[in-house]
């Protein structure tokens, strides 16, 4: 491949009202020259840096803070990460964008809530563990591995 | 607009949050892209080309592992090319084999000995976390806006 082609992975956080096939819809109504794939997370986009930008620039108008876009390498259905033909098993960068996504609703809520002056007295702070309770924790799980 | 170098490289929020704020991420993506498209490799990004090993070998030394080296190769044009950096601890996801953990290191060691703009942070668990994350990295790119400005 030595065309000149950019692809983008737009990932919707899980509280977004957006459904991935909206998305799709949405694109297509575009009609620019990028080629749209959905997903289970979102869309791939790809085709020429312009046209991909520009329907990622009107996508991202539906949920400002719900739609995450970030690169990709390959280009869709690419035989060396798609997984139909690798025999199944978790795609490449697959791991990292589930980690992500669980942490997306969050960054949502981080982005809306940005310019909202924070309240030091809301927020909680993790204690941490006091070593009488962890010992307690250890002995209750010897216990119950030694009585299972 | 200041190309920012994000770690973990490949990050989806690092890189879409700095494109929100104005700037120009550094990712591994764009990276392998260019290796795809590069003529001549047969199986790209599994190949590696005679240049390759000579950007690993200015990181480590020719004793280090070589997957050490090989990822090194990769990161090379965007640690070159970075203004500033952003990296995120506790990335969970981007343990791996020895090379991994040992490359995961020496990047973080190159970006601190680097004199540039640096952010640390690690990975929110709530949505107080998560807005103060957002909130320190909007901060760290308007500063470099700022800085920019000033400079030009």
């Amino acid at each position: 491949m030595v065309s000149d082609d950019i692809t983008k992975m737009v990932v919707l956080a899980d509280s977004s009202p957006i459904l991935p096939s909206e998305l799709a819809l949405r694109a297509y109504e575009l009609s620019t020259d990028a080629i749209v794939k959905e997903t289970c997370f979102g869309l791939i986009v790809t085709g020429s840096e312009k046209a991909v930008n520009e329907t990622i620039k009107e996508l991202r108008r539906l949920d400002p803070s719900g739609i995450f876009v970030k690169d990709r390498g390959f280009p869709p259905g690419d035989s060396r990460r798609c997984r139909a033909v690798r025999g199944g098993g978790p795609r490449p960068g697959f791991h990292q964008l589930e980690r992500e996504s669980g942490i997306l609703p969050s960054i949502s809520y981080g982005l809306e809530t940005i310019d909202e002056p924070l309240d030091a007295k809301a927020q909680k702070k993790r204690e941490k563990l006091k070593i009488g309770r962890f010992i307690e924790i250890i002995e209750e799980q010897s216990k119950e591995d030694v009585n299972g | 607009m200041v190309k920012i170098l994000v770690y973990p490289s490949n990050s989806l929020i690092l890189s879409d949050l700095v494109t929100r704020f104005g700037h120009e991420p550094l990712t591994l993506m764009r990276v392998i892209r260019q290796k795809i498209k590069e003529v001549g490799i047969d199986s790209p990004p599994i190949n590696v080309t005679p240049e390759d090993p000579k950007k690993g070998l200015k990181y480590a030394a020719v004793d280090v592992p070589s997957g050490v080296r090989g990822r090194m190769a990769l990161l090379d044009p965007l640690i070159e090319e970075a203004e500033a950096a952003i990296i995120v601890h506790e990335a969970d996801y981007s343990f791996g084999c020895m090379g991994c953990a040992r490359t995961n290191e020496l990047v973080k060691y190159i970006i601190r000995n680097k004199d540039i703009p640096r952010l640390e942070l690690t990975y929110p668990t709530c949505d107080d976390e998560a807005r103060e994350f957002v909130r320190k990295i909007r901060d760290f790119c308007e500063s470099l806006t700022r800085k920019a400005e000033v400079l030009a």
